[in-house]
């Protein structure tokens, strides 16, 4: 009897839980090598990087080893790996390694070096796009995730709007009511900071709890803006915007970026929602960490997986938006090339002079093509579902 | 269900408020005003600008144009600033132009992305799945104006038919038949371009659908019983998958009046894209706004239809 239940406990010996055999970025190693998509993805990625950042060195300076503007009117509409014609070119206009790589366009401009100028215009919008998204993203998801179920007061709604009214009255030129009125929400911000118990009169008290409701909570709010800012037809919204303002890129990439940050918002709150409940949290808030030392430092690593994956899409996105803006004419200004205006130029000479239509078009696919690649390759991997147990 | 129905409705008219405030002050917060769009213009006086902005309003108050125009909007008797013809008339006509373009692109997104999506799933990791999962993400990564352009070239050099604008110019008498086919190739090319995108992601969203349903006990009890595998694929699995689908038919309609403005432009389609398009190059602020506010209201209505759907459909949802 005594063997039995001896035997019975040491087979039934659990083995103590051990940490993973595997660190967490050697199991992404593992599964990022078995997805060959996203591994060419990748590739490519760097690829078109490393082009993007040489092509910036290469075509810009006073005299740059690859002029992108140099106008060379008697050789226009050459075909790719064409020889310069060299008796007819001044010394200084004769391309770079002595032939048109991707040939010239109407102008006699070298489409090689216009290309290469074109790669960090894409990148950059890609990326200060989608930066821009991300931030907002990030904050918005994170404060309506975490802080989500506090109410915001009624004097606070009021207050905001008072002093949104008064800036607004100062810029259009009615200085002296919108200064009274930022007097006015100033005084009430140090009464309701210093002053907190100072008055018990029962009229004041009226006031104060009528003031004091609860008119809507934080993550209601920023849903609700989620909502309105979905209402819009994107496109159309940002080349209403881009159209109206000054031409400049830094007006497409800002406008692109303000546009479409309403999917990482989404994201973000739902892992917030679900890590604010963890123990870990828990444990921070027990050891009086701050909360923004808990959001940033120990919420955010664990959601930040989702919003890689759509960051990198995102990038795919922004790309083919400024491309699409720039074929419509409202994308960087004239003298600069971006591949989309390359190829909307190149449209006119479509039969005749084919490779100033295909080859935009399709480095703009592989490019696109390679970071979706890569984003679906990221959300495979990090998809706990599919990760298998060792 | 009541109490829902009053619920999203007041929220979804508020939320519908703020969308039209924030839309207005875009606009007119932008640099620029609609009267200097034409500032060399001999005939363009002091005197004429002044009136201009006395016709529509301009010389007031933000909030008394909000006001304005809204109540124009909503009385139907918005004029363009152009050519001070109804806007609401304006938007049916090209809304009718738009509307086959429409249909067809959605007829063929959804009739093809199925067979697609499905076949995927069920042969999972084989050389078909890997293969349509490659496409699709080329079709979504091709600029939408190059691919139109291999596609034109491509239809005109092999089959030698005219494919832009909406019907071949002074074709006036001829056979009926012969009309008909011309309008469909007209159709054709815009059309299937309209669809690329949406065949690529629904696919895969119905190859992702039905892999999570091909996962559950009931399938393999189905197996288990003996069931032939087109019953188990098209009766049990098929079924389930379809519920999310379903209610997406709610959200293809803020589609009827996005109409993709650079596909109309490559295809001089007279259609509300291009509209939308040629009001933003002329700051006709009125055909801009109500456009806006239109696909709002779309956005919001297919919003609440998709839901609506979810309730009928899925009797799990009770609210």
């Amino acid at each position: 009897m005594n063997m039995e239940k001896k035997d019975f406990l040491k087979d039934s010996y659990i083995e103590p839980p051990l940490a993973p055999k595997q660190t967490q970025m050697q199991e992404f190693r593992r599964l990022f090598g078995q997805n060959r998509l996203a591994i060419l993805g990748l590739f490519i990625f760097i690829l078109f990087f490393f082009c993007a950042v040489t092509g910036l060195f290469l075509t810009s300076g006073s005299r740059p080893f690859f002029d992108p503007a140099m106008v060379r009117l008697q050789e226009k509409l050459r075909p790719p790996l064409a020889k310069p014609h060299l008796d007819s070119l001044q010394p200084e206009e004769v391309p770079a390694l002595n032939v048109y790589l991707m040939g010239t366009d109407d102008l006699g401009r070298d489409v090689f070096a216009r290309m290469l100028q074109g790669a960090w215009v894409s990148l950059t919008v890609g990326f200060v796009a989608v930066g821009i998204s991300v931030l907002i993203g990030i904050f918005m998801g994170g404060i309506a995730g975490y802080f989500g179920q506090h109410y915001i007061r009624l004097d606070h709604i009021l207050l905001t709007l008072a002093l949104i009214l008064a800036a607004g009255l100062i810029i259009v030129k009615f200085a002296f009511i919108g200064t009274m009125i930022l007097l006015l929400c100033l005084a009430y911000i140090f009464y309701s900071l210093f002053a907190r118990h100072a008055s018990t009169k029962k009229e004041t008290l009226v006031l104060k709890t009528m003031l004091h409701i609860n008119a809507v909570s934080v993550d209601t709010l920023i849903m609700r803006i989620v909502d309105i800012m979905l209402c819009f037809p994107s496109f159309f919204l940002i080349l209403t915007v881009v159209a109206l303002l000054p031409a400049s890129i830094y007006n497409i990439m800002i406008v692109i970026g303000l546009t479409s940050w309403m999917g990482t918002t989404r994201f973000v709150r739902a892992e917030f929602l679900s890590l604010r409940e963890q123990d870990f949290v828990a444990a921070a808030k027990a050891l009086g960490i701050s909360n923004f030392r808990i959001i940033f430092r120990h919420i955010m690593p664990n959601a930040v997986a989702p919003v890689l994956v759509s960051a990198t899409i995102g990038i795919a996105s922004a790309i083919l938006t400024e491309a699409g803006l720039s074929f419509l004419g409202f994308g960087v200004p004239p003298p600069h090339a971006t591949w989309g205006n390359i190829l909307s130029n190149g449209k006119n000479f479509i039969f005749d002079a084919p490779w100033l239509t295909f080859i935009p078009g399709i480095t703009i696919l592989i490019v696109v093509l390679s970071f979706n690649l890569f984003g679906e390759g990221l959300r495979d991997i990090l998809n706990p579902k599919l990760r298998e147990r060792h | 269900m009541l109490s829902f129905i009053g619920r999203s409705v007041v929220q979804k008219t508020i939320t519908l408020f703020f969308v039209s405030i924030v839309s207005f002050l875009i606009i007119h917060l932008a640099p620029g005003s609609p009267s200097q769009v034409d500032p060399l213009n001999p005939k363009f006086t002091p005197e004429m600008v002044e009136r201009f902005q006395k016709e529509f309003h301009l010389d007031k108050p933000l909030y008394v144009q909000y006001i304005y125009f809204y109540q124009d909007l909503f009385t139907g008797k918005t004029v363009s600033w152009k050519d001070n013809q109804s806007v609401l008339k304006k938007i049916w006509e090209r809304f009718l132009n738009s509307l086959p373009l429409f249909v067809v692109g959605t007829l063929i997104t959804w009739t093809l992305s199925f067979p697609v999506g499905i076949r995927s799933a069920i042969f999972r990791g084989g050389i078909y799945d890997r293969s349509a999962t490659f496409i699709s993400y080329v079709l979504i990564s091709i600029p939408g104006f190059f691919f139109a352009y291999i596609l034109i070239i491509f239809v005109v050099t092999y089959f030698h038919v005219p494919v832009i604008g909406m019907e071949t110019f002074g074709i006036g008498d001829a056979p009926t038949i012969y009309l008909f086919m011309d309008r469909i190739w007209h159709l054709l090319l815009p059309s299937v371009l309209g669809a690329t995108g949406g065949i690529a992601v629904l696919s895969r969203y119905v190859r992702s659908q039905m892999l999570e349903v091909e996962g559950q006990d009931y399938i393999r009890t189905a197996r288990a019983k003996g069931l032939s595998p087109e019953q188990v694929h098209y009766k049990h699995a098929l079924r389930n998958a379809m519920l999310p689908f379903v209610t997406m038919f709610g959200l293809i309609l803020p589609g009827l009046i996005g109409g993709s403005v650079i596909i109309e432009s490559i295809f001089s389609w007279p259609g509300m894209g291009r509209m939308a398009y040629e009001a933003i190059l002329a700051r006709d602020y009125p055909i801009i706004l109500t456009v806006n506010f239109v696909s709002a209201v779309l956005v919001l209505a297919g919003t609440f239809i998709s839901d609506l759907l979810y309730l009928v459909v899925d009797p799990r949802i009770r609210l």
